[in-house]
């Protein structure tokens, strides 16, 4: 297959036409300014609807009035512009609507910087709008990952009817790298008999509404979203492990401070440290089984979390790890990014029990 | 000079360099400002990305000034923003006939917007605007993708392309092959639009095997590296 150079946002962008997005709703914010800019020169071009909305609070509705219409619908924004695009999110997941959005992440809180982030986390995958709710949050460390993702990310958020977030940071969003175009296994989707189309030849017209009135209704609403995204921990949690098969030391990282982090491992290995990468790549459901196991085991003496945040990530490590096996942090924020030797410096203090 | 370099290098004081994102306009500029120290000109680089937030050539500042570059970047107050603020420097570079510089104009089209207010001065000194072309870019794969480009970005800074800078690339995953697949859509737009393929640029690794090219093949060092490739 032919390899192309292809800027993350942009990747994203074609990925996501590429799986059949039917409507793009989104408002211009570095750095993620390119999957707009990309979108409204090639949706029309696919007969398809482009939109670039007053504000990031109208994109998110007008994805959630298309999701429910039964469109595939898809918004991007960066931090700031995510954060006001909570309501909305919790409004699809309180309906049970499929949607997939994008943060390319950048510095905070408040404005922040333009600089690449991934001090997002918390929002991702506690649910930054409010309600009992999560949405499912994929992660990833390449182009050629976030273009397969993005693709995925449609076809989970239909096959559970449930938003799905594309977590990146910036630098994922402006780098290029060489991918192919290559074909994503389709999920079985249910048909999207919900939908509120028209009435189609049903006894009354669907109606899709959040507000359950009744706390008895609102209870009953709330425990069947939480089977789903029971099921979802249940089966969706994916993770990707290198050099884990003899290390003593386990490092945790998604996104771009996985890649730095690689190169971290290889220069312990070099300097006769045994180092591994753990790296989730659903955030939510986070790998929890998986790390635990692998932390278990007596060979690693401790494990080391990086991240572009000042410490996110690192609580979910530690509820999986659950004390097994001490849990260090090394992390950079409001844009700046760890570099290698911060990481392999980190690793051999970890190494040492911390000192 | 041997066939990587030649008379082509420094035939102007001042190279405008454009192209469509992505097509390596700021490595290749980062390169020639290099050469150009190296070859014995007072070189100047001047960063004028006002649209890419990442991967500007005034990240490179302390390689530069190793090598005896003069940086002139936009918004130098404040490295990390995208203000399309001009810096003053840049008048001084383009009236003072004794200095040679490279202007790296980022962002495709739309970044080449910034050019337009410096037109008459530089319409008045001697000025080449060279166009990046690179072919595994999925918005200029083909020569006539490429030649829209060319035309959009004319249009956008009311000066006209008088050479064509082949820079087929994959990053660091590119072949000699790529370059010659390359090669050959440059040379169907030096066909449909009368503007010469002045060089291929090609890593030094690559450059060895290329030699037998046409036009000189412009053998680079990459510069603009990601953040796991940095040591230390």
């Amino acid at each position: 297959m032919k390899k192309e150079l292809w800027k993350g946002n942009e990747a994203i962008a074609e990925a996501a036409i590429r799986a059949g997005c039917d409507c793009f709703f989104g408002y211009p914010i570095t750095p993620q300014n390119e999957i707009p800019e990309y979108m409204a020169l090639r949706m029309p071009q696919e007969g398809r609807v482009f939109v670039q909305s007053e504000s990031e609070v109208a994109a998110i509705n007008m994805v959630y009035g298309a999701a429910a219409s039964g469109k595939r619908a898809m918004t991007s924004s960066s931090s700031p512009g995510v954060s006001l695009k909570q309501e909305g999110i919790s409004y699809l997941a309180a309906t049970n609507l499929p949607a997939v959005i994008v943060n390319v992440m950048r510095g905070g809180p408040g404005l922040g910087s333009i600089q690449p982030s991934q001090a997002d986390y918390y929002q991702a995958t506690r649910g930054g709008g409010n309600g009992d709710y999560r949405t499912v949050v994929l992660a990833p460390c390449n182009i050629q990952e976030a273009v397969d993702l993005t693709q995925e990310a449609f076809d989970l958020a239909d096959a559970y009817r449930t938003p799905v977030v594309l977590l990146a940071d910036g630098m994922i969003g402006q780098m290029m790298e060489p991918i192919v175009w290559r074909d994503i296994p389709k999920r079985e989707c249910p048909p999207k008999d919900w939908a509120a189309s028209g009435r189609n030849g049903r006894d009354k017209n669907v109606f899709l509404t959040s507000l359950l009135i009744e706390a008895a209704d609102c209870e009953a609403h709330n425990l069947e979203l939480e089977k789903k995204y029971r099921a979802i921990a249940e089966k969706e949690a994916r993770w990707q492990e290198r050099e884990t098969e003899d290390c003593e030391i386990l490092i945790v990282a998604y996104g771009t401070p996985s890649r730095i982090a690689m190169s971290a491992v290889e220069q312990l290995r070099e300097k006769g440290i045994k180092a591994g990468l753990f790296r989730p790549i659903t955030l939510w459901p986070f790998p929890e089984q998986a790390l635990r196991q692998l932390a278990q085991q007596e060979r690693v003496k401790s494990v080391l979390t990086v991240e572009m945040s000042l410490g996110q990530m690192v609580d979910d490590v530690r509820l999986a790890v659950n004390g097994a096996k001490p849990v260090y942090f090394e992390g950079r924020s409001g844009g700046s990014i760890p570099t290698v030797k911060e990481i392999v410096d980190a690793a051999e203090r970890a190494w040492k029990g911390g000192l | 000079m041997g066939r990587t370099q030649g008379d082509w290098l420094d035939s102007s004081r001042l190279t405008i360099i454009v192209g469509h994102g992505g097509s390596g306009k700021t490595e290749f500029s980062v390169n020639l400002a290099l050469a150009l120290a190296d070859c014995g000109r007072p070189s100047t680089l001047a960063d004028l990305d006002v649209v890419n937030p990442y991967f500007r050539s005034r990240e490179r500042s302390d390689l530069l000034k190793e090598h005896g570059v003069t940086l002139i970047a936009t918004s130098q107050a404040c490295v990390d923003a995208d203000l399309p603020s001009m810096p003053a420097e840049l008048n001084g570079l383009i009236q003072t006939e004794a200095r040679y510089g490279v202007l790296d104009i980022g962002g495709g089209s739309s970044g080449a917007r910034v050019l337009a207010r410096y037109r008459p001065k530089l319409q008045e000194t001697s000025c080449r605007v060279w166009l990046v072309i690179n072919p595994k870019r999925p918005l200029t794969r083909d020569a006539e993708s490429a030649c829209r480009e060319l035309r959009a970005i004319e249009a956008r800074m009311g000066l006209k392309i008088e050479g064509l800078v082949h820079n087929s690339h994959l990053c660091d995953e590119t072949t000699a092959q790529d370059i010659r697949e390359g090669a050959e859509v440059a040379k169907e737009v030096e066909r449909m639009t009368g503007i010469p393929v002045i060089c291929h640029v090609a890593e030094q690794r690559l450059a060895a095997e290329l030699q037998d090219l046409e036009e000189p093949v412009f053998a680079v060092e990459l510069y603009m590296k990601k953040p796991w490739e940095m040591n230390g």
